[in-house]
């Protein structure tokens, strides 16, 4: 499954062609951006853009949120940029990477020329005050942070070379460098408070300058005179087309449809699934792009009686029908999961084969395992019922209501509920539930291990003793060559799914909605929106 | 008399002050989640790292004990300092101060608005000829009332946003933006209102000295326009304080649909957000705004209505 963006409009047949692709590589029907074949991107205009929601902040080393993401990316440039297409890591601001054998020591050399928009250089020593200040910040940047964790020392060699070193193995801080998160800022912005930097007041490196944010309304960012170091996945490489793009944040989902439909707004990610039929005219494009990392998961807690079995585990695992979940509750672009990483990420392997609904299988498992069925169809062992719980908050809330009726024929008793994320995040923090939901983007493999590892941050099945899961989790973050990590994270996912790890369901995807005069909005590797190819045709 | 009377409604205003205070303190203690786990993880970032959120817990002084959290914040808010956001670490008062003039703006539009439209509604159906239209014109009042605020909200952005394009769908520039909030706000409250004054207009109306007024020969116009309305009148000022709740409540639900700013929108985002100290500042605002408009109303009222006495009010509202 191959993953494009629209290139630019001046090939813009091509860019169809790329589209089209996209939308069958999803099993979608996207109209293609109805730009003529002659267009040739043009300089000027504003594009006005829909978030649905304001994380009170703006500064890119401190955001997490894909919609202050949105803003956010295109304030600065990075040191490497992750291709979208194969998820090859690729030089930007660094011309050259070098990376040590065991994955600790990482060497950058800087192009001579770029700047950061208060006229200061980018170079050497910028790079160590940004990652240092990241590191100082802590908590309020928390994306960053589990980056640069193990960071042991930053070494200026000259003002072209920076070797960045760690005390343990650390394959994906290369990734780590393509993204916003790592984007660079100048040092003068270290200085400024970390409430101030949220309120916008940092200098950045990228194609666009933050011109005003306010909390709740929107933010304006305009084109940065001089910028010429677009990165090589782009379809230019000096200035960006628009003069402006303006952020507006609304909340309300009927007010984005609406305002899309009658031109107050170009373009957004924030339609919801059920109006985007109103969008499939001429007069509208959209673009879909699955996130990648790792997918719509329940997560397991292994610490728990029941759980620690992996016949149950599995016997769940294949109890889920997901194709029925894909194509009853969600759009077209949306697909069941076939891995516990999403298919856009890099590393990515289909093991539909070994992620089977087999209810059937299930039933057995639970016999083995003793759980024989009750009276009310829910099985029982002991006089205990084969019931869980689950505290969620994504929607849409029937994907888990569909999982909970899935469940009950092979006699699982899944008991939902639905709340606000600071409720869920209470009722997961104790680590006392039965399962946990959700997804992290994320486009390295890397993120399996964040999210499974038994010393992972989040370690989100609660295990207590390491597995072999955990060796061949360790062992690809220590693993430059791409043919060898590939092996291992192969590996890896299979284990998850064969050893009941994860209990994979849906991909989440984006999808950008927007008027046909709104050409070359697309997404970079992490499915995260870049503004720098897009420009307005009148 | 007036000054003991004025001091006594102060000291009954500040003790409504502290309870709003402590009151919203302890609900947000207990809604699960704090602002540490939410700071931490949220959104896309499920991978929340425990001793992240311990060290955050402990910048924001979530790690002390409750009445300990509690009394230091009572402390500072004493002394006007209502301390800083946790979500954007930012004065509390200066969000609020911030939130406040596009809030105000459109209140006191909406404020006119349904003042006029539930006084012509009243009237209307008071001086309606015909049985049918004075029963229509009655039941849109409590019509009025009912429908849900968002909804009204919807129902304009449709109609004179999506498809006629008069207004603009979302923000704060410019008198245009605010006509479809405030109308949207001023429809709910301007029935209220219409409520009211019907209702007082019919007991008023069916009072002996208006029978005398009609006696003298005055035109029914007159009747109710000159007399029974400026009777009429009188009870319902006394429901501008829950007016103005009902203004400030429409607001929280208007700024979201019409993605307008204003401390409706400042609550809602603080509250998800578990930012105390923010939603303690807009409780006790709104509190404030409260008190002081039912004390201006206590003080307005005898000054119209000469029958009325300050002695019989203060003993009504202790």
């Amino acid at each position: 499954m191959s993953f494009t963006r629209p290139r630019i409009a001046a090939l813009a047949a091509i860019g169809a062609v790329a589209l089209t692709l996209t939308a069958c590589a999803t099993g979608a029907g996207d109209p293609a951006p109805t730009a003529s074949a002659e267009a040739e991107p043009v300089t000027g205009g504003n594009l006005t853009f829909a978030i649905s929601v304001d994380s009170q902040c703006i500064d890119p080393q401190q955001v997490g949120n894909n919609d202050a993401i949105a803003i956010a990316r295109q304030t600065v440039a990075s040191l490497t940029i992750q291709d979208p297409e194969n998820g090859e890591i690729l030089p930007w601001l660094a011309t050259d990477f070098e990376v040590n054998d065991d994955a600790t020591s990482f060497t950058f050399t800087l192009q001579d020329g770029p700047s950061y928009a208060d006229g200061e250089p980018i170079d050497a020593a910028s790079v160590k005050t940004n990652f240092e200040a990241i590191q100082a910040l802590g908590a309020k940047a928390t994306l960053g942070s589990s980056y640069l964790a193990d960071l042991e020392s930053i070494d200026v060699v000259d003002d072209q070379t920076v070797t960045i070193n760690f005390s343990e193995p650390n394959a994906q801080f290369l990734q780590a460098t393509s993204t916003f998160t790592l984007g660079l800022l100048s040092p003068a912005s270290a200085a400024v408070s970390q409430a101030d930097r949220c309120l916008g007041d940092f200098v950045g490196s990228g194609p666009f300058s933050v011109q005003s944010y306010t909390p709740n309304e929107g933010a304006v960012l305009e084109r940065r005179e001089g910028y010429e170091w677009g990165p090589s996945t782009a379809a230019h490489t000096d200035e960006a087309y628009l003069d402006t793009i303006t952020y507006k944040v609304v909340p309300e989902s009927g007010n984005r449809t609406g305002s899309l439909q009658s031109g107050q707004i170009d373009a957004t990610t924030g339609i919801a699934t059920a109006d985007a039929v109103l969008f499939e005219g001429d007069d509208f494009w959209s673009l879909n792009r699955a996130n990648p990392g790792s997918v719509y998961n329940l997560y397991a807690n292994q610490s728990t009686k029941k759980l620690a079995d992996e016949n149950v585990r599995l016997a769940i695992q294949k109890g889920i029908d997901r194709e029925q979940i894909t194509s009853t509750l969600l759009g077209p672009d949306d697909v069941p999961a076939v891995s516990p990483l999403a298919s856009s990420t890099p590393y990515f392997t289909d093991l539909s084969d070994v992620l089977e609904y087999d209810p059937e299988a299930a039933a057995d498992l639970l016999e083995e395992s003793g759980w024989t069925e009750g009276d009310d169809g829910i099985r029982e062992k002991d006089g205990e019922k084969l019931s869980f719980h689950v505290t969620y908050w994504q929607s849409p809330k029937e994907v888990l209501e569909l999982v909970q009726q899935q469940l009950r024929q092979i006699g699982v008793d899944l008991q939902l509920t639905f709340a606000s994320i600071a409720d869920v995040q209470a009722a997961n923090a104790d680590g006392t539930y039965d399962f946990s939901y959700g997804n992290l983007t994320r486009a390295d493999p890397d993120v399996l291990r964040t999210v499974f590892s038994v010393s992972g941050t989040s370690n989100a099945t609660k295990r207590t003793e390491p597995a072999e899961i955990d060796e061949l989790l360790d062992e690809q973050a220590a693993i430059i060559d791409p043919t060898e990590r590939q092996k291992v994270v192969d590996e890896a996912a299979e284990l998850l799914i064969t050893g009941g790890y994860s209990i994979p369901i849906y991909q989440l995807s984006t999808t950008i909605t927007a008027a046909s005069k709104v050409q070359g909005l697309g997404f970079e590797a992490s499915s995260r929106l870049d503004f720098y190819d897009a420009w307005i045709a009148e | 008399m007036w000054g003991r009377y004025i001091a006594r409604r102060i000291g009954q205003g500040v003790i409504v002050l502290w309870a709003a205070y402590t009151i919203s303190f302890l609900i947000l203690y207990l809604l699960p989640g704090d602002a540490a786990t939410l700071f931490a993880g949220g959104g896309d970032q499920e991978a929340i790292d425990p001793e992240l959120v311990a060290q955050l817990r402990s910048e924001l002084g979530l790690d002390r004990p409750l009445y300990e959290q509690y009394l230091v914040a009572l402390g500072k808010a004493l002394t006007g300092d209502f301390g800083v956001s946790t979500q954007t670490g930012r004065p509390a008062s200066d969000l609020l101060l911030e939130s406040l003039p596009p809030t105000i703006a459109l209140t006191a539009f909406a404020f006119v608005l349904s003042v006029v439209f539930g006084i012509v509604l009243a009237l209307a159906a008071s001086l309606a000829r015909a049985q049918w239209l004075r029963n229509l014109l009655s039941s849109l009042p409590p019509l009025g009332v009912s429908i849900p605020v968002f909804w009204i909200g919807l129902l304009l952005l449709q109609a004179f946003s999506f498809r006629i394009r008069l207004f603009p769908s979302m923000g704060n520039e410019g008198f245009e933006s605010l006509v479809l909030p405030a109308i949207t706000i001023a429809i709910p409250s301007g029935a209220f209102i219409a409520q009211l004054l019907s209702r007082s207009l019919r007991s008023t109306l069916a009072q002996p000295y208006v029978e005398i007024v009609r006696a003298k020969g005055a035109s029914e116009r007159r009747v109710q326009l000159g007399h029974a309305f400026r009777n009429a009148a009188i009870p319902s000022l006394t429901m501008v304080g829950v007016l103005i709740g009902g203004l400030l409540s429409g607001a929280v639900v208007t700024e979201t649909v019409f993605s307008r700013l204003g401390i409706g929108r400042l609550v809602v985002t603080a509250v998800n957000n578990r930012d105390v100290p923010v939603v303690q500042t807009v409780v006790v605002f709104a509190a404030l705004v409260f008190v002081v408009a039912n004390l201006v109303v206590d003080l307005v009222y005898p000054l119209i209505d000469r029958r009325i006495t300050l002695a019989r009010t203060a003993f009504v509202a202790a």
